[in-house]
């Protein structure tokens, strides 16, 4: 045969008002229709051409690493960017910061009838570009529709690969006493830019969430300094979490300097407006490092000059602490330990 | 963080605990109850009591409205949500307080009662327009800042006849129940309790004044100090209290003058008045049966008052017997005194009301305070 196989539909779809159908999850031809008119046309690459269930893959050198995160983010579009980006970044991200360099992603949407395909393709696009931006292919897919009611419009699911490099151990256990303590950027970004959407809070400068795709971020860190012990995403439950779970994981306590924690004014603001701890609030493009003290300038640098990384700053040391807590001097110069998040006062932000 | 720096500046705060440490003296014991939750949110948050001397102690009172909330109050909630069928509207930091049976208004949304966090009572009277073929019902809580913004809904609700609004009032008064403290017997009679004085709170003084707490200056002479809710405003207070004691002093002193005056807001006082009458007697969590101390809503708004709509009658359910939260807030004991804190009683499993949020004293210092309980402190390694 030869040529372009006979499409198995007459009408194309119509992303002006069409919707969608139980049968576009149906596995017939109208899901047929959806892949190819939609998902195939945005993230289009020789895997998902194949049109098979699975992608084959060359084995790259190096040890695999492999990351899930589902996306149910409210509201679907949000300052700064959307549940398709995002869920190209949050795993990414959860690659990268295992040390790999991702290679391949895959996407599991599960829609509810009825949902504008509009706003669905507005969110291929966007993880397209994303996906596109980042240079990670969606090589393989898989797409499920509920019933009107049972979802809310979209979720999506993101499967990352990638490679980490020999040489290059991260372990969220490896954190040691009197290893320094950084962030790359300001704190909050991504949870308040949902809230204040949310609440519709008006702001004078808007709130951009940070989602971002930082794998580019770790390959300089990693090359200049190959002796990062630690990199952690701080998502939900923010910076304050993220530093507990280390600590646990670690057998070390921590101590922060409260005045060096970066935080932009308006979402300091927008945090006392909604009663949140920014220490507690969630970041999408952000990274914690921690590295041996010797290695402390280096990497300081190393952040500073990548555009990332610019706002990075060394917010305090790891400490022999049998009871693990982190703790922080505050701004007034009192001590408070930072805890773990309790509750959950913010749902669905990613 | 580098926000609302004039007021949390490092060198100010050491410059109000050098002072306070210089003019308590010594040999003789400071202990002030700083009655309101957002000044123990703000004490146990920047470390406050690190910056003073070891003779100068603050207990933290009842002031978290959440936390004196009592379980029964919240069964009536759940019942309503679970039984009643209505849309329930609470504050999303009354979600996870405690009720009977290990239930708690997120545990019932669970069960699928259609329960929904609101930021303002305004909120709730929307779901009410926007779903007119349901019951929503408002549970109302705080102290008298919250209590305005309450009034004013549901007067709105009768007037513009959203006939299917009603709110469950649990809202407290901030005098009656320092009364309480003062009252009982420990502090008054036997003197165990040497309080010697309070830091009142910023909001709730904006809407009374500072007249209300002339009354128990001068019945208990204990000074009192209006402070708002920056960490250096309540060193500031700290400091004038130090002075009034070591004066003679019991005066109501307004270190919040940038809100707080003598009358209060009278605009608000008046509306609360027009929606709302005392009741004969409220329970608090942690303080018992406190007389006059909370509010309902009058007969002229029956049909918004979710009591007498749905007939609710009040069960009262006593707290766990080994929970200390009453001692606690009169300051007779401290949080580590109380064997269930910290092993069954923690922030995710208050047993108490003490913990159940962070404004109040077990959780703030379970939450930012746990790691003075340690004999020693380990070394903290230096900051580069
Ligand atoms: S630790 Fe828990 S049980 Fe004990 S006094 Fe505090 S709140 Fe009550």
């Amino acid at each position: 045969m030869s040529g372009e196989p006979r499409p198995l539909y007459q009408r194309p779809l119509d992303f002006k008002r069409g919707r969608v159908e139980l049968a576009h999850g149906a596995g017939g031809r109208a899901t047929a229709q959806l892949v190819e008119e939609l998902f195939l046309a945005a993230f289009d690459n020789p895997w998902l051409r194949t049109q098979n269930d699975a992608a084959a893959m060359p084995r790259p050198a190096g040890r695999l690493v492999m990351a899930t995160d589902s996306h149910v983010v409210s509201p679907l579009f949000f300052p700064g960017g959307d549940i398709g980006s995002l869920s190209v970044h949050g795993t990414i991200n959860d690659v990268a910061m295992a040390g790999g360099r991702p290679l391949y992603l895959a996407a599991g949407f599960i829609l509810e009838e009825g949902f504008p395909l509009a706003e669905l393709r507005r969110i291929v696009l966007s993880m397209a570009a994303a996906a596109k931006a980042a240079g990670v292919p969606i090589v393989t897919g898989d797409t499920k529709v509920v019933e009107q009611g049972k979802g809310d419009g979209v979720y999506i699911t993101t499967t990352g690969v990638g490679v980490v490099p020999d040489g290059i151990v991260l372990d969220g256990s490896a954190a040691r006493e009197g290893d320094a303590i950084f962030v790359s950027g300001s704190i909050g970004d991504h949870g308040v830019a949902i809230m204040s959407k949310r609440e519709n809070l008006e702001f004078d400068t808007e709130i951009l969430s940070d989602s971002a795709a930082l794998h580019g971020l770790v390959e300089t860190l990693l090359s200049a300094c190959p002796r990062i012990r630690v990199l952690r995403d701080p998502t939900r439950g923010g910076l304050a979490t993220t530093l507990n779970e280390i600590a646990r994981q670690s057998g070390v306590g921590m101590m922060l300097e409260e005045s060096a924690i970066p935080l932009k004014p308006a979402v300091a603001a927008a945090c006392e407006l909604l009663g949140l701890d920014p220490l507690y609030v969630a970041n999408e493009g952000k990274l914690i490092a921690i590295v041996p003290a010797e290695d402390a300038a280096l990497l300081h640098a190393t952040l500073l000059a990548h555009p990332q990384g610019r706002d990075a700053a060394l917010i305090g040391r790891v400490t022999r602490d049998p009871d693990h807590f982190v703790q922080m001097t505050t701004t007034l110069g009192g001590r408070r330990v930072v805890d773990w998040l309790t509750g959950d006062q913010l749902p669905r932000i990613c | 963080m580098k926000y609302v720096d004039e007021f949390r500046d490092r060198e100010l705060g050491r410059g109000l605990a050098a002072a306070i440490a210089r003019e308590a003296v010594p040999g003789r014991r400071y202990q002030f109850m700083e009655f309101c939750g957002g000044h123990t949110h703000a004490i146990s948050r920047y470390g406050v009591a690190d910056l003073l001397p070891a003779n100068v102690r603050m207990i933290h009172g009842p002031g978290c409205p959440v936390c004196v909330l009592p379980i029964g109050r919240i069964d009536l909630a759940i019942g309503l949500a679970l039984e009643r069928n209505v849309i329930l509207c609470s504050y999303g930091d009354t979600m996870r307080v405690p009720a009977s049976n290990g239930r708690s208004l997120l545990r019932a949304k669970a069960e699928g009662g259609d329960i929904r966090m609101v930021y303002s009572a305004a909120d709730a009277l929307r779901i009410a327009r926007e779903n007119p073929a349901r019951e929503v019902v408002f549970l109302a809580i705080g102290f008298e800042t919250t209590t305005p913004p309450t009034a004013l809904v549901i007067r709105e609700a009768q007037a513009t006849g959203v006939g299917n609004f009603s709110v469950l009032s649990n809202h407290v008064l901030t005098p009656a129940a320092i009364v309480n403290i003062l009252q009982s017997p420990e502090v008054r009679t036997l003197g165990t309790v040497p309080l010697d004085g309070f830091v009142g709170p910023a909001h709730v003084s904006s809407i009374i004044g500072t007249r209300p707490y002339e009354f128990f200056a001068e019945e208990f002479r204990k000074p009192v100090v209006i402070a708002g809710f920056e960490p250096l405003d309540v060193m500031q207070a700290i400091l004038m209290l130090v002075r009034q004691v070591n004066e003679g002093r019991a005066e109501v002193e307004n270190q919040f003058h940038r809100v707080v005056d003598r009358a209060g807001n009278q605009k608000a006082q008046a509306l609360v008045a027009e929606v709302f009458e005392l009741r004969r007697e409220f329970e608090w969590r942690g303080l018992g049966t406190v007389p006059y101390s909370a509010l309902a809503i009058r007969a002229t708004f029956a049909a918004h008052d979710a009591e007498r709509r749905f007939e609710l009658q009040y069960q009262p359910v006593p707290d766990n017997k080994a929970c200390d939260c009453g001692a606690i807030l009169r300051g007779l004991k401290r949080p580590t005194d109380c064997r269930l804190f910290g092993g069954a009683c923690t922030p995710e499993t208050p047993m108490g009301s003490c913990m159940v949020s962070s404004e109040g004293a077990c959780a703030a210092h379970y939450s930012y305070g746990r790691f003075r309980d340690r004999p020693q402190a380990p070394l903290a390694a230096e900051m580069a």
